[in-house]
């Protein structure tokens, strides 16, 4: 290499800006490390800031009767029991004091009438638990930890003269390789977006806080930034990933206008009247109502119309099927031809809801899609279909300490990190979850660097200038693909083939396609130069994408049934045999490797918070034989204790 | 398929650059960001913007739209004419770095400046209690998603670069507003907000207000309130006087009141014998009791002399002072020559 590379030598280097990496630096620093953050955006842009909801604490401040157990317990069953339930449970435990510990650093949350904080209810949650401010509950918190990480700046500053001796913040910095020693981190290697100059990160410890995958499907909540980042740097470096088959789709997201198209439209849409209608103007939800629910949805529109003014003579209407049911109908409506140009249905409250009713039950709605698009709710309907929002998958890790089983000095959490959230995640979970395993990550990398004492590992000269001819090749192949047109193509093949609703043929005909873009994005090109350069960016990116990619689109092939956020056509039932089994995916060479393993079974005392009846949906004979002689052990054991 | 329509985007660097014309198919319901990445995937594969969520709520895609801040994600092509030309340039404020890039590290230097929340001691995580009211005061300047377009809007440092050392900027005014009325917050930042925010250079034109995205109401609401509160704490004629009387350490202390504290009036107390009186200056002597100025019925000064009862302004010292005021009261004792 002619280029002299920027080098720096840390402790503990974290990538990722959003909540979950700036809460591990502020733990690394508050241990004494010597830590970077590493931020593909500006400071304080990172996703974290479109979480509204809030982040779930049993903090019992609206309904005393809330605690751990309760929580844990939602968590568990929202996962359906695919959960790493030692993770489930220092999270239910954490989330409180993480909550508080945000006060201290100067959060403001909704206010209780006695001048706690508020918390409110979601879906899933069995008490009003989520610690909210309005619907801006994520700016709120990565606005926090981000003015927390600045007065530690500035206490540093005051110590040591400068505002970056202990921690810094490289903004608009991407990582593309970690430099791994004998199987233990050594190093990162990455490029400044702005200047496209090398970096070199000498660290022992990375934390990987990187966010989600959902900017391999077409619609998306997610921002740009989400390609994948952390789960295929894990991959390259010996690590492995778990559960990636489970993305969270939301039935109802915008599809139409394009400025508005992956935002979410809330289900109380459909709950105060709206409903969903294909091009020829019918009202297709009558033709998907599975046997099992036949009982208890409406017939005719009629009768479904009653219920909305008198629920208890009347059945409900099939628009409030389960999300799935919701989508899997609005996915075979598209796939009839009956869709929207822009692959979505409508749904309609506008020609059924006066414009004063609208306004009251769904304001911000109103307002979001008017100043963004433009779009009056109450008089024209809207333009929907599934949208991608949440991925359960990630890097497989140790659930107390958060380190990757396969790669020493290697961490990871938020949305990177696979197991918390089973197959499934509760709303406001991941607000908590960032906060509680950031917080560990920290902690734990600290930890980790402290036991390495003198001897760290070394990053290879071989390994730098294989990393930075990855990173420059794109620039050198001027003719090459065009990264927009690939991207694209991904993602067409990711939201037809391995979207909300999977079938066994479309998952092979993924993989096919997968392989063939693999070759392509090989050869991307990028033109212009170094200077912040998207297309150079995009190009790097989408070799993340498409590993990700590969990754759910096995794990999904391999899964034979239904759970969570994982639907299988072919296979619409849970199976209790497949709920022991975790699928971890690894890299051998270049090539994705897929294996079952065990997924940890809940001890005794956890067992014991649920209901037999309710285990037995979940469990297979064998289990639930297990569990009825440990429970006659206990009783034995009971009996002797109070003869 | 949308219809062609004009464009001109500035392009360059550092070095320079100019506006270039581009035609772009623009569809309905789009907004300048969609045009901006249709301009990537078709024409222009690196040029350079900025952008995160696309929905309003990072602050990512700050530009000039028409001469205009605005966040590109949020200003919708149908509120353009069809044929009108659509200028897209760099936010004027900052160095740029590459086409609609540019260098916003200013912003993140100033928040840097701001001394940080200063929790209350002795009150454990959790035990914070605060009324709903009382936070929303502060939450308001919370919803900022520091998108700048009120840092480059505003006229003391857009054109002014040799401004910017002495100004922080309205993103940085709501952010000390904001930690002055949060209600368990202890630090007094006033002093900082004169001295090294810069809050005089200030006139108040609400340009910031009118092109903030999340509707702050930057002027109203957090500056005007925070210059009142320097005018009150530099300039208020009894917290003058009290500044020339005392030493820093007998001046009350400047905490977050909204206003400096009268003391109410109390007796003098009464002078035991004539032992224990020092002779100098008394650095130690009690505070002299409060002074007022004398206030109409509805608690206002009168405006005018109109409406007074003498002629000329009210003392600053207060109008129930007489002087010479009884030598008691002072912090001076003569020495007498003659012991």
């Amino acid at each position: 290499m002619t280029e002299n590379i920027e080098r720096h030598r840390y402790d503990v280097v974290v990538i990722g800006a959003g909540g979950a990496g700036l809460r591990a630096a502020i733990e690394a620093r508050l241990a004494g490390k010597r830590t970077a953050i590493i931020s593909k955006s500006l400071f304080g842009k990172a996703h974290t800031v479109m979480a509204e909801g809030g982040a779930a604490a049993a903090m019992g401040n609206v309904n005393p009767n809330d605690n751990w157990m309760v929580h844990f317990r939602d968590t568990m069953r929202g996962g359906k029991f695919l959960n790493n339930y030692r993770i489930a449970e220092l999270h239910a435990k954490e989330a409180p004091e993480r909550i508080w510990e945000l006060e201290t650093y100067g959060a403001l949350f909704d206010r209780t009438k006695d001048g706690k904080i508020s918390q409110r209810n979601f879906g899933g949650h069995e008490y009003p638990r989520l610690a909210h401010v309005g619907d801006r509950t994520g700016l709120e918190l990565i606005r926090t930890v981000q003015q927390k990480i600045v007065s530690l700046q500035q206490e540093d500053r005051a110590e040591l003269g400068s505002y970056e001796a202990r921690l810094r913040v490289f903004a608009e910095c991407t990582i593309t390789e970690l430099l791994v020693d004998g199987g233990k981190i050594a190093g990162a290697f990455g490029y400044h977006r702005e200047s496209g100059k090398l970096v070199l990160f000498e660290t022992p410890a990375v934390i990987l806080a990187t966010g989600g995958v959902g900017k391999s499907y077409k619609v998306t909540s997610n921002s740009w930034e989400y390609t994948g980042d952390g789960h295929a740097l894990a991959l390259r470096a010996g690590a492995s990933l778990i559960n990636m088959e489970f993305l969270q789709f939301h039935p109802t997201g915008m599809v139409w206008p394009p400025s508005v198209r992956g935002i979410l439209v809330t289900e109380s849409v459909r709950g105060d009247g709206g409903v969903l209608k294909n091009t020829e103007g019918k009202r297709f939800m009558f033709d998907y109502v599975p046997d099992v629910f036949r009982t208890q949805y409406a017939e005719t529109e009629d009768e479904a119309d009653r219920w909305y003014t008198d629920p208890d003579n009347n059945k409900r209407p099939p628009e409030l099927l389960p999300r799935d049911e919701v989508a899997r109908a609005i996915n075979a409506e598209v796939k009839a031809g009956r869709g929207t140009e822009s692959g979505g249905v409508f749904l309609d409250i506008a020609s059924r809801r006066p414009a004063e009713f609208i306004l009251k039950r769904l304001p911000s709605m109103y307002h979001q899609f008017k100043e963004l698009a433009d779009v009056d709710i109450t008089t024209q309907p809207m333009e929907i279909g599934p949208t991608c929002h949440y991925v359960m998958g990630g890097v497989e890790v140790d659930a107390d300490s958060t380190a990757t089983t396969r790669v020493s000095g290697l961490f990871a959490a938020g949305e990177v990190s696979g197991g918390m959230h089973g197959s499934n995640r509760l709303g406001g979970n991941s607000l908590s979850d960032l906060l509680v395993f950031g917080k560990r990550a920290g902690e734990y990398a600290a930890r980790y660097v402290d036991g390495l004492g003198a001897g760290r590992p070394k990053v290879s000269k071989a390994n730098v200038d294989a990393a930075a001819e990855t990173v420059l090749g794109p620039l050198e192949r001027a003719g090459g693909e065009n990264p927009y047109e690939l991207w694209h193509e991904l993602q067409t093949v990711m939201q037809d083939l391995v979207g909300i609703i999977r079938r066994k043929h479309e998952l092979e005909e993924s993989l096919k396609r997968l392989a063939d873009l693999r070759e392509r994005i090989a050869n991307v090109g990028a033109t212009g130069g170094r200077l912040y350069n998207p297309g150079w960016h995009l190009a790097l990116d989408l070799r993340n994408m498409l590993i990700v990619s590969e990754c759910t689109a096995r794990a999904a092939l391999m899964r034979e049934e239904s759970r969570g956020g994982h639907t299988r056509e072919d296979f619409p039932a849970m199976n209790p045999t497949w709920r022991k089994v975790n699928l971890v995916c690894a890299l051998e060479g270049d090539d994705v490797k897929l294996a079952a393993q065990p997924v940890p079974s809940m001890p005794p005392q956890l067992m014991a918070l649920f209901d037999r009846s309710e285990m037995a949906k979940y469990l297979t004979e064998e289990e639930l034989a297990e569990l009825d002689s440990v429970a006659a052990g206990d009783n034995v054991v009971a009996e002797r204790a109070v003869n | 398929m949308g219809a062609l329509r004009r464009f001109k985007v500035w392009r360059g660097d550092k070095t320079g650059g100019q506006l270039e014309d581009f035609k772009v198919e623009v569809n309905e319901g789009e907004v300048v960001l969609d045009i901006l990445h249709r301009l990537q995937a078709t024409q222009t594969p690196d040029l350079a913007v900025r952008w995160n969520c696309k929905a309003g709520k990072c602050g990512s895609c700050s530009m000039e739209v028409n001469g205009m801040p605005r966040l590109g994600c949020m200003t919708r092509m149908s509120t353009f004419a069809e044929d009108e030309t659509v200028t897209v340039a760099p936010l004027r404020t900052f160095p740029v770095i590459r086409d609609l890039v540019t260098d916003v590290s200013f912003n993140y230097e100033k928040a840097r400046e701001m001394p940080a929340f200063a929790p209350p001691s002795g009150v454990a995580p959790g035990a914070y209690r605060m009324q709903q009211i009382d936070v929303e005061r502060s939450q308001e300047f919370r919803k900022c998603i520091e998108c700048f377009l009120c840092q480059t809007t505003c006229h003391v440092v857009r054109d002014h670069d040799e401004n910017k050392n002495a100004f922080a900027g309205p993103r940085y005014f709501i952010r000390a507003a904001e930690l002055d009325m949060h209600p368990l917050d202890t630090a007094d930042r006033i002093p900082a907000i004169r001295n090294d925010f810069g809050s005089g250079y200030c006139n108040i034109t609400k340009c910031c207000t009118e092109v903030c995205p999340e509707h702050i109401k930057i002027t109203d609401n957090a500056i005007i309130p925070m210059k009142e509160r320097v005018v009150d704490n530099r300039y208020d004629p009894l917290v003058w006087l009290g500044r020339k009387i005392f030493r820093r350490d007998q001046l009350p202390a400047q905490g977050p009141a909204p206003h400096p504290v009268v003391a109410p009036r109390q007796p003098a107390p009464p002078r035991v014998g004539t032992h224990h009186i020092p002779l100098g200056v008394i650095w130690h002597k009690p505070q002299p009791d409060g002074l007022e100025a004398e206030v109409g019925p509805d608690g206002k000064m009168p405006l005018t002399e109109v409406t007074f009862d003498r002629a000329g302004a009210a003392s600053p010292f207060g109008d129930n002072v007489t002087f010479p005021l009884p030598p008691d009261s002072l912090n001076y004792q003569h020495p007498k020559t003659d012991d």
